[in-house]
């Protein structure tokens, strides 16, 4: 057995120790060392949890049909929303009129009316995929206005803070009191005889008035009042955010105050806002089928959910699908919007982070 | 203490005055006026009506002296009621709702809560999961969804209850039940959070480990504080029911004044919808007043800065 040259000498007081051991690592030692997991980022990590989330993945796919339902299958149809069939009033669902089986009898093709046909001798089917068309376009608009008016003012106030803040906050606490509904239905009210004046004076404008005064004026309600709560949560956050040591460092390092939003505070709160903004859309889609409902929302012949419901029930005893069909979707399109906000807040939230 | 209750009052002093104005200008900017109808009436009749209801005096002396005369508790006359008093009106119409509105908070609250700390104490059971699902259909599904389906099914399908009208007490029960659905699953919910929030807490643990008995526990210790949330709730709760009872009132056709502030928007008669939107918008506020005064009373935590 040789001995090795660099061993120490075997000495009884000697710790014993094998000068092997302090040889510096090879690579292949070093790799074996490394414990790491390929780094995962946030938006990664978030999007994982909420795949694996069933029900969140389901409403998902929900409102992907939804959206189909409303924006795309109405192009093949080969009637129109407000087109009036003569003849073929109040029909049944797949019932044809006399005039259509004669069509039909003669050889041509006559689309089938899936949910019949209202008093007007409109298609109901393609009424209801009009008026969740526009169920989803309030819903969607709203939100959007709501995110850009809330999370501004929230974050000027939260970041500039002092004076400033006390002041915007107190006008937030005095929105957030008044009651929403009445100076929603107030305004919308208020709104109509003149945005349709403006409309019909200004030529650019007339270009979104296609969408209907009431529409417009329902987005300019909701942009009104509903942003407070972004406000006042965007500012929550920032507030929390500014406080924080790599926002202190930053600034020591010389960063601008535009530096610190854009790198720092958004990309923070940016997981909240974007829950909190999803939550927004079925409560703006509730808020509108409401109104509709009332008889206050979108104007004729432009169908909504809920002037839909509202004028089926009249005729509630011979023609029950006529609320129905409305009446679940929006059920529908509300729930599988929760859902996924929930779904998005359990995932996105770090404060629930298991 | 006493500085804070001042200071909620002048907010909530302030919050009714900002409506009145808003109400008042908007009502005023809205073009035809309340004269206009398909016919037409000739403008001596209109200058008069006009001075008659003090229409014709420059708009800043309109709201001073609506100001003036609100101060005073009155709300002015309705236009198309031929003259009526505003203030007569509500007196006539509110309790309707209010009877309404009163008895569909109760059954929000009443069932609400025991069902909320049910699913709190079965968590991850099949009943918790269940009234899970049911209470996030409820916060789904609009009002007059359910309150049209309830009457196909129960009023005129199977005809165990009445569909209109509020004559006897089995006349409320659909109207009730179908107003307090969305804050009934609403408290649920609120009440499943909380009283899992509390559950966890320290000296839940630290009852519980001295021995005292699980009943006294939960409703002792757990329920007192996992009510304070719910508390906070009230405020919105009677907005909602309020906002509620518009389409309730119309789906049953309660004589009640929900219907007819509906009615008062599309026969646009202004005085009676600014009057209206002043009575409820102070209601809500006098509301959201008294639930944050019992707020610090209920839950001495709070500080009162």
């Amino acid at each position: 057995m040789s001995v090795p040259e660099n061993r120490l000498k075997k000495n009884i007081f000697s710790l014993q120790l094998n000068a092997d051991d302090f040889l510096p690592a090879d690579e292949s030692e070093k790799q074996e060392l490394v414990v790491m997991r390929k780094s995962v980022t946030f938006w990664r990590d978030g999007l994982k949890r909420l795949v694996s989330n069933n029900i969140a993945m389901i409403s998902l796919v929900v409102i992907v049909f939804v959206i189909l339902f409303a924006f795309v299958a109405p192009a093949f149809y080969p009637y129109s929303y407000s087109q009036q069939i003569r003849g073929s009033e109040n029909l049944a669902p797949m019932e044809y009129s006399e005039r259509e089986l004669a069509t039909i009898e003669s050889g041509g093709r006559v689309f089938p009316h899936i949910l019949g046909t209202d008093n007007l001798g409109r298609d109901y089917m393609l009424r209801v995929m009009m008026g969740t068309r526009i169920s989803l376009i309030v819903g969607l608009v709203a939100s959007i206005i709501v995110l850009i008016i809330g999370s501004v003012y929230g974050a000027i106030s939260g970041y500039v803070g002092g004076k400033t803040d006390i002041i915007m906050m107190r006008i937030v606490d005095i929105i957030y009191s008044i009651p929403d509904i009445l100076i929603i239905i107030i305004l919308s009210v208020a709104l109509k005889e003149p945005l349709k004046a403006l409309f019909d004076r200004n030529d650019f404008l007339r270009s979104i008035s296609i969408l209907g005064p009431s529409l417009i004026g329902i987005f300019i309600t909701f942009s009104l009042l509903y942003w407070v709560g972004m406000a006042r949560f965007v500012r929550g956050q920032v507030l929390t955010i500014k406080e924080q040591e790599y926002v202190t460092a930053a600034k020591a390092l010389g960063a601008s105050s535009g530096r610190i939003i854009r790198k720092h505070i958004l990309p923070n709160c940016i997981g909240t806002i974007i829950v909190v903004t999803t939550l927004q859309i079925p409560s703006a889609i509730f808020t509108e089928s409401f109104l509709s409902f009332l008889g206050i929302g979108v104007s004729a012949p432009m169908p909504s959910l809920g002037s839909l419901a509202s004028d089926a029930i009249g005729g509630i005893q011979s023609y029950p699908f006529r609320l129905f069909a409305p009446a679940i979707v929006i059920c529908i399109v509300i729930l599988s919007f929760n859902l996924l906000g929930d779904g998005l807040r359990d995932a996105f939230d770090p404060k629930l982070k298991k | 203490m006493f500085s804070y209750f001042a200071k909620r009052i002048a907010y909530a002093l302030a919050t009714i005055w900002i409506i009145i104005t808003v109400t008042f200008f908007l009502m005023n900017l809205v073009p035809g006026g309340p004269f206009l109808s398909e016919k037409a009436p000739s403008p001596e009749i209109l200058k008069a009506m006009e001075a008659k209801y003090g229409l014709d005096k420059p708009l800043a002396v309109q709201y001073k002296n609506y100001l003036a005369n609100i101060a005073k508790g009155d709300l002015g006359y309705a236009i198309k009621a031929k003259g009526q008093r505003i203030t007569d009106i509500i007196a006539d119409k509110f309790p309707v709702s209010a009877k309404l509105g009163g008895l569909a908070i109760l059954t929000a609250v009443v069932i609400g809560i025991p069902l909320g700390s049910l699913a709190a104490l079965k968590r991850g059971r099949l009943l918790d999961k269940t009234i899970m699902v049911l209470t996030t259909a409820g916060v789904s599904i609009p009002a007059f969804v359910i309150a049209t389906a309830l009457m196909i099914y129960l009023g005129v399908y199977v005809k165990i209850f009445p569909t209109y009208g509020l004559k006897t007490p089995l006349h409320y029960v659909l109207p009730v039940f179908s107003l307090a659905i969305y804050p009934m699953a609403y408290i649920a919910r609120l009440m499943r959070s909380s009283l899992l929030d509390v559950l966890g807490q320290d000296y839940i643990r630290t009852a519980r480990a001295k021995g005292v008995s699980g009943i006294f526990v939960l409703f002792k210790h757990a329920l007192r504080n996992a009510l304070v949330p719910v508390i906070t709730y009230l405020g919105p709760l009677t907005a909602g029911i309020l906002t509620g009872s518009f389409v309730i009132e119309k789906v049953f056709t309660i004589p009640g004044l929900g219907g007819e502030f509906i009615s008062s928007i599309t026969s646009r008669d202004y005085p009676m919808i600014m009057g209206l939107t002043v009575f409820y918008a102070s209601l809500l506020v006098i509301m959201n007043l008294v639930v944050d005064i019992l707020y610090c009373i209920v839950d001495p935590r709070i500080k009162l800065k």
